[in-house]
C-alpha cells in the first residue's frame, strides 16, 4: 500500500516535468499549448572553439536554437533572461559512455569447456552481439545523470559494453525535464565495437587478443558475404550488423598498440572507426597520425604509486613511474601533432574528476580551443551529427552552458545547464556571498562568528569569549540556517533567515521567540585565506624508445662502421676468419677482408670475434599473449597482432647476441596461429619490428599440450589423443582443398581466414613449424603432410628427431631443438642433449631454439653445448644458431651469415662467441648499433636518475596529501608455449 | 571409479613400468690406488696444482703434489686434462621428481605449514634417470630438498652413484628448510583482487607464527613433556647449532629478519636461500656469519629495470663481500641441475677469477653443507670424490669428463640418454 502510494507520488511528480506529448490523451486537466520564446541577452557566447561573440542574445523555442547574434531581434511572446558577465558554452556530449546500461555481470564457467555458441539463429560466435540495442536496455539514471551535468555534459552516446562486437549505441539528452520520449534523441546513434569478449557467455574462443582481433576481421567479412546473399540460414547478427552499417563505428580499443590494431581491421574493410583509447599516443605521435583515425581520449591519469616504503617502490617499475608522470601530456601532444580527438569521460570514477584532469591537460600544453571542441564538435563529427549539437548556432539543439568565467578556468563556475532548452541549475547564478567575519548578540551574550567554506555550502567556526562552540551552517540557496551549541543558553540556539546581506548586515531570526536578531559582518571573506594546495605541475621525464626503461633517447640509426681486425664468424663455407675486417654501409655488409679503410666509424675488434646476429627460432618473448586456445585450430590468428615492442625481452635478447627470433603462437592446440618474425629493433614500435616481406610461418603443435594431457581442461576437445592429433590435421587441410577447389572454380564461397591460411601451407607459400617430442608423431606430421603434397618446414623441440632423422632427412624438415632440456614431462623421457648432433650428420638442416626468455640471452652457450654432447665442431654448432635457423625460417638470403650483401646483423663478441664467458659487447641490426655494453651503463644510471626523480615526485605527491595508490602492477610474466 | 583416477593411476603406472628400466649399475668399492698424473688440478679452494700427481686408494687422497709426487697402484695419465672436485648441487629435488608434469613421479612436498619432520631422505629414488645424468658433468654430489609450507622439513646430502637411499646417503637431516613470510603480497586475481603486488598485513603474524614454533620447540626439548612430538624433535639438532636453517628470503627486508629473528631465537646456523637482494646487506650477512645460496645464474632478472646481467653477477658481488656463497636451482626443473658448472662458468664472465668460480661450486656449498671435512676440495685425507676433465669444466664445450670417482669407486659415466646416443648412432651407422 505504501508503495502503491510512493508510485503515485512519483508518477505525479514525473507529470508535473514531462512536457505533454501532444497527441497523447489527457484525462487530468485541459490541453494547453506554449508558443514561447526563451530569449538570453548580453552573454559572451562560445559558439564553439573558435567563434565567440560578446554581448549577443540567444532566441531558443521548442528545445532549438532560433538565433545567436548581436542585438538580435526577438518576438514579444519571450522570456528574457540577462547573462550579462555570463559565458555561454556549447554543452559537452561524451560520446563512449554506458549510462543507464548495466553491464551485465559474468557467467559462471562450467566444468568443461564451452567451446559452441549459446544461441540459435545468431552469429556462431556469442561474444559478437550487433543485435544489442542499447536502448534496449535503458534507464534514465538521474543521479549519473546529475553527476555529468555538473561537468558539464549535456548529451552522452550510450552502449551495452559487453562483447566483440557491442551493437547499437543511443543519443541520450541529459535532460531532467522530460521523458525518454524526448530526451532520446537518437536510438540509434553508433554501432560499438571492442576486443573485449562478452560477459554473457562462456564460449571459450576468442581467449586472446589475436582471437579476438581474427574474430573482428572474419565478422566484418562475414557481414559482407551475408549481405550479398551468401548464407541459406539466417544469422540475426550479421543482419542486424548490416542493417546498421552506416551508422559511425566506435571502436573501444585501448593503449596505442590497440588503436594502431583496430584502426587496421577498420582499413581492412574499410569502415571509419572511432578509437576510443590512446591514453599513452604520446610515446610515438607520428604513428598515431598515421592512422588517420579519429580518438576518443579517456582522460584517467594513474594515480602516484605510494613508494613511502622502499620495499613496495622496487616492485614498482620505471615505466609504470612514467606512465603516471606523462600522462597529463598526452592531450597536449594530441593536439600539437593535430591529431583529432574527442574527450570521454570513460573510465573515470567520478565524471566530475573530468574538468580537473582537463585543466591538468592543459598546464601541460593542451589549448583551450582544442579541449573544448574535444568535448563538443569532435564528439558531434563522430556521431555524425554536426549539424545539430555541439554548436551554439541556429537549428542547433539548445544545449549549452551558462557559466561566470573561461568554462576551463579553475575559478570558473558552472552555473546552469540548458538541455533541449530546458534549465538545470547546477550553481545558482544569484547567490550572494555571505562569507566573512560575525558578530552576534543574542540575550545579550555576544558571539563571534566565522563564515567560510564555499558559496553554496558555508562552513562556521563560532566562539564566546574565545571559546570554541559547536556550530553548523547550512544554506538552501537563497535561505540560511545557523545552529550554535551553548550550555547557557540552553543548548541549542537555531536561527534562520534570509541569506542577504544588507549593508554588512543579515537579519535572522530564532524560534526560541521572537526576537529579530542580526548577524554584523566585521570583515568580509578573505578569498586568499582559502587554503589551496598549490598547484603540481611536476617535469616530465622525456619519452624514450621504447618508453621504458632502458629506452634509447634517440631511435639507433644506420651507420657506416668498420669492424677492425676481428676473428670472424662467417656461418658460410668461408669458415672462421682471423684478423679481418668487416664493413657495413647503408645497413648492409659491403665489405669482408684484410686491411680495408673506408670513412665513418672504426670499432677496434682486435681480440674480438665478429659474429652474424643469432637467430632465435622458438621464441614468446615480446608478445601480449602467446596461446588463443579457444579453438583446436585458430590458423586465423595472427602473433603480429599482439607484439609487444616494449618487453624488456629484446633489449635482453640483444644483450645475448639475438638479433631475429620467431615469435610463435603456443602449442595449445593441434593448429595454432601464424609467426611474427622479428628483428629486436628496441625502440621501433610493433609493426617496424617485424620483418618486411616477412616469410609467412604458422605453429602446429603435437602431444600432450595439445590432447590437454596436463591440465584439467574438462576434456571435451578434440583431441585427446595422439590418433585425434593425426585426423584434426587431416580434416583441416582436406577442407582447406575443397575450400580452394571453389575459389578456383570461381564458384561464390564465404571468404574464411582460417581456410585461406591453411590453403598457403599446401600451396606451398606458408611454412609450418611444428612442435613435436614423439617419435610416433613426428612420422605421422610428415606422412599427413606428404599425403597433402606439402613438405613441414621444420619440427620444432623435435626432441625424439634423433629416432627419426633418417625419415626427417627424407622428407626435408629442420629440426630447431633445445641444447639440453628434458625430463619435464612424460613426452621428454627420451630426450636426449645429443639430438641435435645425430639429426644433424643424418643430414637436418638443425637450429637449437630457446622457447624461453632466459635461454633465448644465451643461446650461444645453448650452441656450445652441441660440442659437449654429440661433439659438434665449433662451426657447424655456431651455424645452429645463425645460418640454420636462417635456412629454417626462409630468411637465409638475406641474415644469418656475415656476406657481402646481407643485413649488417652483426655482434662482437668479448671472446669466443661459444665460451661460457664470452659477452655480447655491441649487438648491430641493419648497420644500427642495438645494444652497447658500454651504453648500456649509461642506461643504468638513466633509469636509476629517472626513477629517483619520479620517486621524489611521488613522495611529494603523497606527503601533500594528494591521493597514491599502495599497490605495483603484476610482474610481467614470461611466456612459454604452454602458457595459456 | 572416476575416469580421472583410472587417468591418474595409469599416469602412475606408465612412469613406474618406465621407471624399472635399467639404470648404471653403481660402482664397487675401490679395490686398488689410482694415481692420476700430468692434470692441473683444482683444489676447490682457489688453487691450482700444474702437472699434479693425484693418489687416492680405499676412497681417500693420500698423496696430492707436483710431478715429484709418487705414484701408487693404476696410472691414470691426464696430461693436458684437468682434475676437479666432484661438483656439488644445492636445493635440488634430485631423486624426488622424476617427471615434473606427473603427480605421481613428485615427491618433493607434503601438505601442512610446520612440517620439519617430513624427511627428503627417504624419498630418495638413488636409481632416478635424471641423477644418473648429473654424473657425465662432474655433479656428483647433492643437497635433496623438501619444498612448501613454511617448515618444509629436512634436506640430507647425497652422493649420485647408489643402489638406495642409505648408500647414497652422504649426511642425512643436515637442515631444516624454511620459507620466510613475505611481506608483499600479489593479490588473488582468481578470487577477484587486483592482481597487483602490495604490502601483506599478516607479515608479522606469520613471522610471529613461525617464531614461536620454534619457542614451543625450545620448551619441548627442555624436557617434561609426557607425549613424543615429531615436528619438535625434528628441531633438536637445529636447536643444539648442529643442523643449519635453510630460509628462502629474497628481499632485504626478509633477510634482515630472517637473520636477525632467528639467530634471536637461538638458531645458530642460518643459510639465507634466495638472497635476490643480500648484496645491500652484505656486512649483517658478514657479522653473523650467514652464507647465501644464490639461484643459479642463468635467470632472468627479477623486473624491468634491475641490470640485465644482475643474475650473472650476483654470485660474484657476494662472494667479492667476503660472504661464502652456493647456488640453487630449485625454480627450474630439476635436470638442468647438470648445468651447475656452466652457471659457474657465467661468473668467470663476469670477471670472476675461475678458480673462485669453482669454490662456489665445491668448497663452498661442502662448507654450508658441513662436509667439508670430506668433499668439495682435492686434500690429502679427503674424500676422492673427483672427476677429469679434457678441458676447462665450467665450460660447456671443454667439460668432457672422461673419470669420475666417488669416494674412489670409479663410477659410470653412461645414463639413460648416452645409450639413446649409442643406439640411434648405431642405427644410421648400419
Amino acid at each position: 500500500m505504501k508503495n502503491n502510494a510512493m508510485r503515485w507520488a512519483l508518477l505525479l511528480l514525473l507529470v508535473q516535468w514531462v512536457q505533454a506529448q501532444e497527441y497523447f490523451p489527457k484525462n487530468d486537466g485541459v490541453l494547453v499549448k506554449k508558443d514561447l520564446y526563451q530569449v538570453f541577452t548580453e552573454a559572451t557566447v562560445h559558439q564553439n572553439s573558435a567563434e565567440i561573440i560578446e554581448n549577443a542574445t540567444i532566441v531558443v523555442k521548442d528545445g532549438q536554437i532560433i538565433s545567436v547574434g548581436k542585438n538580435s531581434t526577438y518576438p514579444k511572446n519571450a522570456v528574457v533572461t540577462s547573462l550579462k558577465g555570463m559565458h555561454v558554452y556549447p554543452a559537452f556530449i561524451d560520446v563512449h559512455s554506458s549510462f543507464g546500461i548495466k553491464k551485465p555481470t559474468g557467467q559462471s564457467r562450467g566444468r568443461s569447456t564451452q567451446y559452441d555458441p549459446s544461441r540459435e539463429g545468431f552469429y556462431w560466435n556469442d561474444h559478437i552481439r550487433p543485435e544489442q540495442s542499447g536502448i534496449e536496455s535503458f534507464t534514465y539514471d538521474a543521479a549519473t545523470a546529475e553527476k555529468l551535468r555538473a561537468a558539464g555534459f549535456g548529451l552522452v552516446n550510450t552502449h551495452l559494453a559487453d562483447g566483440l562486437a557491442r551493437g547499437t549505441g543511443a543519443l541520450i539528452a541529459l535532460s531532467e525535464r522530460s521523458s525518454n520520449a524526448t530526451r532520446v534523441i537518437s536510438p540509434k546513434s553508433a554501432q560499438y565495437f571492442s576486443l573485449t569478449r562478452s560477459q554473457q557467455s562462456q564460449q571459450s574462443y576468442p581467449s586472446s587478443t589475436m582471437g579476438s582481433t581474427a574474430l573482428m576481421r572474419q565478422f566484418f567479412s562475414d557481414a559482407q558475404w551475408y549481405a550479398q546473399g551468401g548464407s541459406k540460414t539466417k544469422d540475426r547478427s550479421l543482419e542486424a550488423y548490416n542493417e546498421n552499417s552506416r551508422l559511425p563505428h566506435i571502436f573501444e580499443a585501448g593503449d596505442l598498440d590497440a588503436v594502431v590494431s583496430a584502426d587496421k581491421i577498420g582499413d581492412q574493410f574499410a569502415k571509419k572507426m572511432a578509437i576510443v583509447g590512446g591514453h599513452n599516443a604520446y610515446e610515438d605521435i607520428e604513428r598515431v597520425k598515421k592512422t588517420g583515425a579519429t580518438l576518443i581520449v579517456p582522460v584517467n591519469y594513474p594515480t602516484a604509486y605510494d613508494v613511502s616504503d622502499p620495499l613496495m617502490a622496487s616492485f614498482i617499475t620505471l615505466s609504470d613511474m612514467k606512465t603516471w608522470n606523462q600522462a597529463p601530456s598526452n592531450l597536449a601532444a594530441l593536439d600539437r601533432a593535430k591529431v583529432p580527438f574527442a574527450i570521454t569521460t570513460h573510465g573515470l570514477k567520478n565524471p566530475g574528476d573530468l574538468m580537473k584532469n582537463v585543466r591538468m591537460a592543459m598546464d601541460y600544453g593542451l589549448s583551450e580551443s582544442q579541449a573544448l571542441a574535444a568535448l563538443t564538435t569532435v564528439p558531434a563529427q563522430i556521431l555524425g551529427q554536426s549539424n545539430k549539437i555541439g554548436q551554439i548556432k541556429p537549428g542547433f539543439m539548445a544545449n549549452f552552458t551558462v557559466t561566470n568565467g573561461p568554462i576551463f578556468h579553475e575559478k570558473t563556475t558552472i552555473h546552469e545547464l540548458w538541455i533541449m532548452g530546458e534549465p538545470h541549475v547546477i550553481h545558482p547564478k544569484d547567490l550572494a556571498d555571505i562569507r566573512g567575519d560575525y558578530t552576534l548578540q543574542f540575550k545579550e551574550t555576544n558571539y563571534k562568528l566565522v563564515i567560510g567554506g564555499s558559496l553554496e555550502k558555508p562552513s562556521v567556526q563560532a566562539t564566546k569569549d574565545s571559546v570554541k562552540l559547536t556550530a553548523k551552517a547550512e544554506r538552501d540557496g537563497a535561505w540560511m540556517k545557523l545552529q550554535m551549541y551553548d550550555q547557557d543558553q540552553g543548548g541549542w540556539m537555531r536561527f534562520s533567515g534570509n541569506a542577504l546581506l544588507v549593508k554588512d548586515r543579515i537579519a535572522l531570526s530564532t524560534d526560541v521567540d521572537n526576537t529579530p536578531i542580526a548577524l554584523l559582518r566585521t570583515a568580509p571573506f578573505d578569498a586568499a585565506e582559502k587554503k589551496v594546495n598549490p598547484k603540481e605541475i611536476r617535469a616530465i621525464v622525456p619519452v624514450t624508445y621504447p618508453n621504458v626503461g632502458y629506452g634509447y633517447t634517440q631511435k639507433p640509426t644506420a651507420e657506416t662502421v668498420l669492424f677492425k681486425n676481428a676473428t670472424v664468424w662467417t656461418s658460410e663455407a668461408a669458415g672462421v676468419l682471423t684478423e679481418t675486417d668487416v664493413l657495413v654501409k647503408n645497413g648492409k655488409i659491403v665489405q669482408i677482408g684484410k686491411n680495408i679503410s673506408a670513412q665513418g666509424k672504426v670499432i677496434d675488434a682486435t681480440g674480438k670475434h665478429l659474429t652474424a646476429g643469432i637467430i632465435d627460432e622458438h621464441s614468446h618473448i615480446a608478445l601480449k599473449s602467446v596461446n588463443e586456445g579457444g579453438q583446436n585450430s585458430t590458423a586465423e590468428v595472427r602473433m603480429s597482432d599482439v607484439v609487444d615492442s616494449k618487453h624488456m625481452g629484446i633489449y635482453r635478447d640483444l644483450a645475448g647476441g639475438v638479433t631475429t627470433a620467431q615469435l610463435l603462437h603456443g602449442s595449445a592446440n593441434p593448429i595454432g596461429g601464424q609467426s611474427a618474425i622479428i628483428k629486436m629493433k628496441w625502440g621501433a614500435p610493433a609493426e617496424e619490428l617485424i620483418y618486411s616481406n616477412s616469410p609467412k610461418y604458422i605453429k602446429f603443435a603435437l602431444g600432450e599440450n595439445v590432447k590437454q594431457s596436463n591440465w584439467d581442461s574438462g576434456g571435451n576437445r578434440f583431441p585427446q589423443s595422439r590418433m585425434g592429433v593425426e585426423q584434426v590435421f587431416v580434416n583441416y587441410f582436406q577442407r582447406a582443398k575443397e575450400y580452394d577447389d571453389i575459389k578456383k572454380a570461381g564458384k561464390p564461397y564465404r571468404y574464411d581466414e582460417e581456410m585461406e591460411v591453411l590453403g598457403e601451407i599446401l600451396r606451398g607459400e606458408r611454412f609450418i613449424s611444428c612442435h613435436s617430442y614423439v617419435q610416433s608423431e613426428i612420422n605421422m606430421m610428415m606422412k599427413v603432410a606428404e599425403r597433402f603434397g606439402f613438405k613441414v618446414q621444420t619440427f620444432t623441440h623435435i626432441l625424439e628427431g634423433y629416432k627419426v632423422a633418417d625419415k626427417m632427412a627424407e622428407h626435408g624438415v629442420g629440426g630447431s631443438t633445445f641444447g639440453d632440456w628434458w625430463a619435464y614431462k612424460m613426452e621428454v623421457k627420451d630426450a636426449i642433449p645429443y639430438n641435435a648432433a645425430i639429426m644433424q650428420r643424418a643430414g637436418v638442416t638443425v637450429a637449437i631454439n630457446s622457447d624461453d626468455a632466459e635461454m633465448s640471452r644465451r643461446l650461444n652457450q645453448e650452441a656450445a653445448k652441441t660440442v659437449k654432447y654429440g661433439g659438434m665442431s665449433e662451426e657447424e654448432a655456431w651455424k645452429m644458431v645463425t645460418i640454420n635457423p636462417a635456412k629454417l625460417l626462409h630468411l637465409d638470403q638475406r641474415v644469418g651469415s656475415i656476406k657481402v650483401g646481407k643485413d649488417a646483423d652483426l655482434v662482437l663478441w668479448s671472446a669466443h662467441p661459444m665460451a661460457v664467458y664470452a659477452m655480447a659487447e655491441k649487438t648491430m641490426i641493419e648497420g644500427a648499433v642495438y645494444f652497447d655494453r658500454e651504453l648500456d651503463q649509461q642506461l643504468r644510471k638513466q633509469v636509476a636518475e629517472q626513477r629517483e626523480m619520479l620517486i621524489q615526485q611521488m613522495l611529494d605527491e603523497k606527503n601533500q596529501g594528494r591521493p597514491t595508490q599502495l599497490k605495483s602492477s603484476i610482474k610481467p610474466e614470461e611466456f612459454h608455449c604452454d602458457t595459456m | 571409479m572416476k575416469k580421472t583416477n583410472l587417468l591418474a593411476l595409469l599416469g602412475a603406472l606408465t612412469a613406474m613400468s618406465w621407471s624399472a628400466t635399467a639404470q648404471q649399475t653403481p660402482a664397487p668399492k675401490q679395490t686398488e690406488a689410482i694415481s692420476i698424473v700430468g692434470a692441473t688440478a683444482h683444489l676447490g679452494n682457489g688453487q691450482v696444482i700444474q702437472q699434479a700427481t693425484l693418489v687416492f686408494d680405499q676412497g681417500q687422497i693420500i698423496a696430492l703434489g707436483g710431478p715429484e709426487t709418487p705414484t701408487q697402484g693404476q696410472v691414470i695419465s691426464a696430461s693436458g686434462k684437468h682434475i676437479y672436485p666432484g661438483f656439488i648441487t644445492m636445493g635440488t629435488s634430485l631423486g624426488l621428481i622424476e617427471v615434473d608434469a606427473v603427480k605421481a613421479t613428485d615427491d618433493q612436498g607434503d601438505i601442512g605449514d610446520m612440517i620439519p619432520h617430513v624427511r627428503s631422505i627417504i624419498a630418495y629414488d638413488a636409481e632416478s634417470k635424471v641423477v644418473e645424468s648429473m654424473r657425465p658433468n662432474g655433479v656428483l654430489l647433492a643437497q635433496v630438498s623438501p619444498k612448501g609450507g613454511m617448515i618444509s622439513g629436512s634436506s640430507s646430502v647425497v652422493q649420485l652413484d647408489a643402489w638406495n637411499w642409505e648408500d647414497a646417503a652422504v649426511k642425512t637431516d643436515e637442515g631444516i628448510h624454511m620459507s620466510w613470510p613475505n611481506p608483499i603480497s600479489q593479490g588473488r586475481w582468481w578470487m577477484g583482487e587486483d592482481p597487483g603486488m602490495k604490502p601483506n598485513k599478516n607479515y608479522s603474524l606469520q613471522v610471529d607464527r613461525l617464531l614461536q614454533f620454534i619457542e614451543e620447540a625450545k620448551a619441548y626439548h627442555q624436557g617434561g613433556s609426557a607425549t613424543r612430538n615429531e615436528p619438535y624433535e625434528a628441531l633438536k639438532d637445529l636447536l643444539a647449532g648442529e643442523d643449519a636453517a635453510y630460509v628462502a628470503a629474497d628481499s632485504e627486508r626478509q633477510i634482515i629478519d630472517a637473520v636477525q629473528k632467528l639467530k634471536a631465537a637461538g638458531i645458530q646456523k642460518v643459510v639465507i636461500v634466495g638472497g635476490r637482494e643480500a648484496y645491500k646487506v652484505i656486512p649483517m650477512l658478514l657479522e653473523n656469519q650467514v652464507p647465501v645460496i644464490t639461484q643459479a645464474t642463468h635467470q632472468l632478472p627479477f623486473d624491468a629495470d634491475s641490470d640485465y646481467d644482475m643474475p650473472f653477477k650476483l654470485p660474484k658481488i657476494l662472494s667479492d663481500g667476503g660472504l661464502v656463497v652456493a647456488m640453487h636451482n630449485m625454480n627450474e626443473a630439476n635436470h638442468q641441475n647438470r648445468n651447475l658448472p656452466f652457471y659457474a662458468g657465467q661468473l668467470v664472465g663476469q670477471g670472476m677469477n675461475p678458480e673462485e668460480a669453482l669454490r662456489v661450486i665445491t668448497q663452498y656449498p661442502a662448507k654450508i653443507l658441513g662436509i667439508d671435512q670430506s668433499y668439495g676440495t682435492l686434500e690429502v685425507g679427503k674424500s676422492a670424490t673427483l672427476f677429469i676433465s679434457q678441458g676447462d669444466a665450467l665450460d660447456m664445450r671443454t667439460n668432457q669428463i672422461e673419470h669420475a670417482f666417488i669416494d674412489g669407486r670409479k663410477i659410470s659415466l653412461e645414463t639413460h640418454q648416452t645409450e639413446l646416443y649409442q643406439r640411434y648412432s648405431g642405427k644410421y651407422n648400419q
